[in-house]
């Protein structure tokens, strides 16, 4: 049951980018070109997820537990520090060069694009890295 | 109907997803989160996180048969930049604890600060990005 829920929300997922032109990092490039011939789509998919989510998780996270689950994984962390300041900077300067953010480039990937398969490889690598990186901290 | 009312519809399904990933198992739809999780050597629970993305990948191929258009569109950088890119968005968002789903979408929508800050940074890096790279004299 909790592999068919997942799906069904990873389907609703991949539907809502591709509608929403997500999934054509050219339309994403263009929400961040404001200097250029700007295209504002981004923001309405922002826009229309937030508040969706927003009265959604008001319902949801009243309930005392998930349907499934025995407690709800929220985060947890408040601080603002130089590992979120940073790792969110860094993710913008590599969204910015490609267009693509993690769920883009995975939704894009039924098209088979070569550099696309790249794109993700060296995503995941990153991951990777980042999760070793965080390991041999600890 | 209009591009942007579709972008907003699109906008709402990825919200109805997340709802969905909450109130079933209680998760954030954090997809640099999800996805990671199949490969930092420690989350066991990889049935749902394999789901997940087995449907994000699904879905726009599902929607070319229906309607004949997956809305999937073509890279816009050469393989060197895109290599680049994938590294540094790979990186940034596990350090950073989230990308435009967990912290734009779900962390925004639960009025966390740290995530309000983290998509502020994130856009703000990408706005200037895309300007280095396209409007500064001498580029693109």
């Amino acid at each position: 049951m909790k592999i068919l829920i997942a799906l069904i929300a990873g389907l609703l997922f991949g539907v809502g980018l591709s509608l929403g032109g997500m999934t054509q990092p050219a339309v994403v490039l263009g929400f961040l070109d404001i200097f250029g011939h700007w295209d504002p789509r981004l923001a309405f998919v922002m826009a229309g997820a937030v508040l969706t989510t927003a009265i959604g998780y008001r319902w949801v996270l009243g309930r005392r537990r998930p349907w499934l689950e025995t407690s709800f994984r929220l985060p947890t962390a408040t601080r603002f520090d130089a590992r979120l300041i940073g790792g969110a900077a860094v993710f913008g300067i590599g969204w910015g060069i490609a267009g693509y953010c993690p769920g883009p480039a995975l939704a894009s990937l039924g098209a088979g694009a070569p550099s696309l398969l790249a794109f993700v490889a060296a995503m995941v690598t990153g991951w990777w890295l980042a999760a070793r990186l965080a390991a041999a901290k600890q | 109907m209009n591009t942007f009312a579709l972008a907003a519809a699109g906008g709402v399904l990825i919200g109805l997803a997340a709802v969905l990933l909450m109130a079933a198992l209680g998760r954030i739809a954090g997809i640099s989160g999800i996805a990671a999780g199949l490969v930092d050597g420690r989350s066991r629970d990889w049935g749902w996180r394999f789901a997940f993305v087995a449907g994000l990948i699904a879905a726009p191929v599902l929607l070319g048969w229906i309607g004949g258009d997956s809305g999937i569109g073509s890279p816009q950088v050469g393989p060197p930049w895109m290599v680049l890119a994938g590294l540094l968005v790979g990186v940034g968002t596990r350090v950073g604890g989230g990308c435009t789903s967990g912290h734009g979408v779900c962390g925004i929508a639960r009025l966390s600060p740290r995530s309000l800050i983290a998509t502020m940074v994130f856009m703000l890096f990408g706005i200037a990005t895309v300007f280095a790279l396209h409007h500064l004299p001498g580029k693109g």
